[in-house]
Parts: C-alpha cells; structure tokens; sequence
C-alpha cells in the first residue's frame, strides 16, 4: 500500500515565475501534513497540481497510489478538496449543498453521515439558510462537510481558516485532528505559523521551494540561537536601536515583544547593555525565552530570502 | 445519466429560487410581443400632405379627395402658394407636397396632357419610396377614370386598358403584427439560448464553484449538458408561452404544424446553447460572457430579416446570412404558422441547423478544458 500522497521534483512554471521548484515529500496514513507559507509562496499551485486540476511541469505525484495525469479521474473520486476560496453554491441552502455533493460523488448524506456528524450537527440548525448568508466559521464547517460527503481517503484543505475568527479556527483544527484519527491522510496548507503546532509534520514553503519538513517539535529543537525577549515603553525607537546594534542578528516584534537573536549568541550581551544604556529606553526588560515555531520560521525564511 | 439527472436537479433548483430569472421568464415575453409587436410598425400610413392648388377646378378637387380617400394620405394644408407647401417640406409637417399648376383641367381638355408636380421628404427612403408609390398609382387611376369620362367612352369601348387586381395571400389584411409576432418569439428564445447559458456556466467560474465540481466524478460532457439542457427546456417553455400569448392577444394564425415550429426550435435552440457555451469557454466574467453575447446577437438579430427583409440587402450582406442561425429560425417560423410550410418546405433549413448546432458545439466542447 503506497503512501496516500506523493510527491516527487516537481516544477511549475507561470510565464517568467517560478512557481514551484524541486517539491518533493510524501504524507502518510493518517497523517495531518500542514503546508505553512506566506501568500504566493506556491501553496495554492502545489494543491491544484495534486487535485488533478492543473499539469505539472515536471515531477510525479499520486495520490492514493494513482498518478494525478493518468489516472486523474480515479483521483477525484477519492479525495476530498477544500479550495482556499468558499466554492460552494451561495444560493443553495445548506442541505442542498450536502446532498448535491453526496450525490454526484453517487452516495448518500446518510450513508457517510458517522463521518460528518460531529461538524454537520454545529450547522444543523441552520440547514435551510442559504449558504451565501453563513458566516465564515460556518462556511468552513460546511465546505468541510461537503469534502466529506463521500468519504474520501485524502483530503485536501487549502488554507481552510482563512478569515475566520480565532475561536472557529481552533473548532477547526480540533475537527481535523479528529480525522486524522479515523484514518484519513490531510494536506492542509495555511499562512498562520501557530497553526503549525498542531501538525504531525510541518513543511514550509516559500518562494516555491520547500525549506525543511519535520515535526513541529522537530523544527523548534533545531533552533539553536539563544533567544531574548525585549521590551520597552517605546517599542518602535526599541526596534531601530536594536536593528542599528551592529551584532544583533535578527529583531522581529511578535506581540507585547521583540525578539532578538544575537550573532555571537550570548557574548556580548554585555556590549548591547552598554550601546542601549545612553539611549535611555524606559520600563526596559530583556530576559531569555524558549523560541516558538514563529521563531523557527522567521529564521528559515530568513536564511533563504 | 444519473450524475446529469443530479446535475438538473440542481440547476432547476438554482433558477427557480432566482427570483428576478422567474420574471425574466414570465413576463419578457408578453411586455416584448405586446410592445414590439405594436410598435415596430412598418406600415406607411397617415402620410401628411399639402395640396397647392392653382386651378381649383372640379377636376384638381377630385384628384385631392380621391388621394386623401385612399387612406395613405391625409390632408395637411390646401394652398395657393407654392412656398407654403415647401416650408411645410422643411418643417417636416408635410411628407408630400402635390402642385397641381394652373389651367390643370383646361389643358388636360384642350392639350391632352398636363404634368402634376410631387415634392417627396425622403429623409426615410423607404417611407419615401411608399409615398410617391401611392400617389403615382392614386393619379394614374384618376387619370384613366378622368380620360374614359372626358371621352364618353363605355369600358368596353375604350381603349385596351390592362386592370390590375390583387389579392394578398397568407396574410390577407397585411397586418404587420402577424408579421412580427413569429419574428419575435425567435428573438425571446435566442436570448435565453444565447445569453442565459452561456452567463450560467461564466457564473461557476466567476464564483468559484467549478474549482470544487472539477475535483469529482462530473464527466465534461456530464457538466455541459447539466448546463445547457436546462435553459433548452426553459427556451421552449418560452416559446409555447409565447405562441399562447400571441395567439391570445393577436389572434396569431398557425396555419402549419405546431410540431414542426417546435422541432424547428429545438434542433435551433442548440445552436444557440452552443454559442452560449463556446463563449462561455474564453470567457472569464459574467460581463464578458454578456457583452460578446450580445454584440453576435445584434448583428445576427439586425441582419435576420426580422425587420428588414433580406431580399432587400446587398449581396454580399445576403451570403453572410447563410450562416446566420437567426435569419434561418425567422424565415422558418414565417413560413410554418403564415404560410402552412410542411414537412418538405422545411427539411432542408432543418438539415442546415443540424449541421450549425454540430459544428458549434463542436468547437465549443472542444475549446472546452476540464483542466486548464
């Protein structure tokens, strides 16, 4: 039994740009693969060449052991596709929706509802409402449910909690553990670092080019700079001090505070006293933290901008 | 066949909740048959004249009352003054100006011949054209009555004179909306095979839900016949509602077979749904989908004879009618409900419809990709 996803050397190329060079990983069964890159990174690319709804330049993939060229009709009738804009019918209601779904793929919505239940019963009340009037957690839910319908093998999810509020975005990704844990394999691509956490494995992508795919666990341990967190009264002089400071490494804000890595790491921490001590920054702090997966990601971009 | 049947199910579903497509259905019918009908009027009548007249004899009276008699003409201003009649011309008050000179009926006694002046507006040719017809024809009548009476001659003794009669055939009291009804049913339902499939399949690109329908089991010709079958079954439902309309409110004669007019539209009608599509394929907005529809339907729709006949266009124009579904569907329906065209009379419009909805849709099933 091969892998649910595949995905060897693949290139893609949109006039001068280079859309996606050299991708290559695999997603395993059962496993919820998160795709985490800014906009135009190539992750939208990525998805329609899998999803059989655009021709690679170069490179194989399959899906559920079938190849996304030849056996391209197989291949939409496995998986289950969420595109990153909401493609469901506006005018239908809910129920429509789902049961036009389920019956083109030749099922029923009762026949697959075990799968669905838990996210369709958070929408159920609503089910005579045009689709077109949910908000925007809810269009998910259902987008999500319609992907279902047929209980697919694979899913695909692009950027699924895009403009939805923090609280459905957790709903969300709760649900999506959920299916993972029924045996599904999920490629699920997102701009939201913190949303990586929640990944088996976290590849990240940027400029059409995988950077590194490990663990989320993984990538923070790799992180091996000494990491501060800073602050000030007067967080935007702070930042052009320390950006000016001729060893400082990196100064992202993030939050409440900036973080900052040194180039010699804790060396001279002593000298950036001294440089900060004339410039009188008030209610100043600076303590060492743990850096976070952002604080990976930040580094990686960096490193290969 | 059971992915298609889903497919409709849902389209029928999407039209009838739209509510402004139900009053598109229901009510462009009647308010274009009603108004169009009534208004796109080409009979010339009522045509205003000024008669100046210097002789004022019994004979100048009579030609003015016959012309004005004969219904096409009705009398603006009768005058002495020749330049009265002019600035009337110029004004557009007057459409025909007749100068009959002075001694008119001294001259035709004494001389046998005397020559009648008729100033014609003919800013609009054709209604120009109509004008001096009737007069022409209303004066040498009046000629020929005046010359048998001058001469004291009986009909059977005079001389050998050619009378012309006439009777008007498949549509006795030449009443133009009988004329246009048929013309217009064609329009109603191109515009809904033309304009409404096309904007429909546009409206799942514009939307986004043909990348979703992309990734399942919907076969390419399962999504395009899913599209087009509905707004056929829609377009014919116009056209029997249509025919109703007409036959209730302009006593429309079917004087052929109703099946006939109906095959017709239906083979027709996928040249039209064809259009819609093939559009549809290089197109990316609703808007786009619209205005590339329309500008064909006009040309199609001016050049169809519906208003103008095709016999009058230069040959050129008339060879580009060939290929114009339109003009064949106008041409068709005409001669099905005025003039009783059977099955034979047809059959070879029909072939060449076939041959278009073929060809047309073959092109845009073609042009179509599933996968860009």
């Amino acid at each position: 039994m091969p892998a649910p996803i595949i995905v060897q050397d693949i290139h893609k190329k949109f006039g001068t740009v280079q859309a996606l060079q050299n991708i290559s990983f695999t997603v395993n069964e059962g496993e919820l693969f998160g795709l985490i890159g800014p906009d135009g990174a190539g992750k939208s690319t990525l998805f329609r060449i899998l999803t059989t709804l655009l021709l690679a330049d170069k490179g194989q993939a399959s899906v559920t052991g079938l190849d996304v060229v030849k056996d391209y009709k197989a291949i939409r009738r496995v998986v289950g596709y969420m595109p990153g804009r909401f493609s469901l019918y506006q005018d239908l209601t809910v129920a429509e929706n789902l049961h036009f779904f389920a019956t083109i793929f030749n099922t029923t919505v009762e026949a697959n509802y075990e799968l669905i239940e838990e996210i369709y019963v958070q929408i159920e009340p609503f089910k005579k409402r045009p689709a077109g009037k949910l908000s925007g957690g809810m269009k998910q839910k259902l987008a999500l449910c319609c992907a279902l319908v047929h209980k697919p093998a694979v899913l695909f999810l692009d950027e699924p909690t895009t403009g939805v509020d923090p609280v459905s975005r957790k709903e969300f990704w709760e649900m999506l553990q959920r299916l993972r844990k029924k045996g599904i394999a999920i490629l699920v691509s997102t701009p939201y670092m913190d949303e990586a956490m929640l990944c088996d494995r976290v590849a990240l992508i940027q400029n059409g080019e995988l950077l590194n795919i490990n663990p989320p666990q993984a990538i923070i341990r790799q992180f091996s700079k000494p990491l501060w967190a800073v602050r000030a009264k007067e967080m935007y002089r702070l930042i052009q001090d320390l950006r000016a400071f001729e060893d400082t490494d990196s100064c992202y804000a993030f939050g409440e505070h900036l973080h900052l890595t040194l180039k010699h790491g804790r060396e001279r921490v002593d000298q950036l006293q001294a440089y900060l001590q004339p410039k009188q920054h008030e209610q100043f702090s600076m303590e060492p933290i743990e850096a976070g997966i952002e604080d990976c990601f930040m580094e990686l971009m960096k490193s290969h901008r | 066949m059971r992915t298609i049947f889903f497919l409709l199910q849902k389209e029928f579903l999407q039209i009838f909740r739209n509510r402004s497509m139900l009053r598109i259905i229901l009510i462009i019918p009647i308010v274009q048959l009603v108004i169009l009908s009534n208004a796109a009027n080409y009979e010339v009548k009522d045509l205003s004249i000024d008669v100046v007249d210097h002789d004022l004899s019994s004979w100048s009276r009579r030609l003015t009352h016959k012309l004005t008699a004969s219904g096409y003409f009705r009398l603006n201003r009768q005058t002495f003054d020749r330049e009265d009649g002019f600035r009337d011309l110029q004004r557009d008050q007057a459409d025909i100006v007749l100068v009959i000179p002075p001694h008119f009926e001294r001259d035709l006694v004494r001389e046998d011949k005397v020559t009648l002046q008729l100033l014609v507006n003919a800013i609009n040719g054709s209604k120009a054209g109509l004008a001096n017809a009737y007069a022409g024809s209303i004066i040498r009548d009046f000629n020929r009555n005046i010359r048998t009476e001058w001469l004291a001659l009986d009909e059977r003794n005079g001389p050998p004179v050619i009378a012309v009669t006439f009777s008007n055939w498949y549509n006795t009291r030449l009443d133009y909306k009988i004329f246009m009804v048929p013309g217009i049913l064609v329009v109603l339902v191109t515009m809904i095979g033309a304009f409404l499939s096309g904007m429909n399949i546009v409206k799942e690109k514009e939307i986004g839900t043909i990348e979703q329908l992309n990734v399942t089991p919907i076969r390419k010709h399962h999504f395009i016949l899913g599209k087009l079958i509905p707004f056929w079954i829609v377009a014919l439902f116009e056209l029997a509602f249509g025919l109703l309309v007409g036959k209730l409110v302009f006593s429309l004669p079917m004087a052929g077979s109703l099946w006939l007019v109906f095959l017709f539209a239906a083979v027709y009608l996928w040249v039209m749904l064809g259009m819609g599509l093939l559009i549809s394929t290089f197109t990316e907005t609703q808007q786009q989908a619209m205005f590339i529809a329309w500008f064909f339907v006009i040309i199609f729709m001016l050049m169809s004879g519906l208003f103008t006949p095709v016999e009058n266009m230069p040959h050129w124009a008339q060879v580009i009618t060939w290929f114009n579904p339109i003009a064949y569907f106008v041409k068709v329906i005409r001669m099905v409900l005025l003039k009783g065209s059977g099955w034979a009379d047809i059959q070879f419009f029909l072939l060449v419809m076939l041959g278009y909805a073929l060809v047309m849709n073959g092109i845009a099933i073609w042009n179509y990709r599933k996968t860009s």
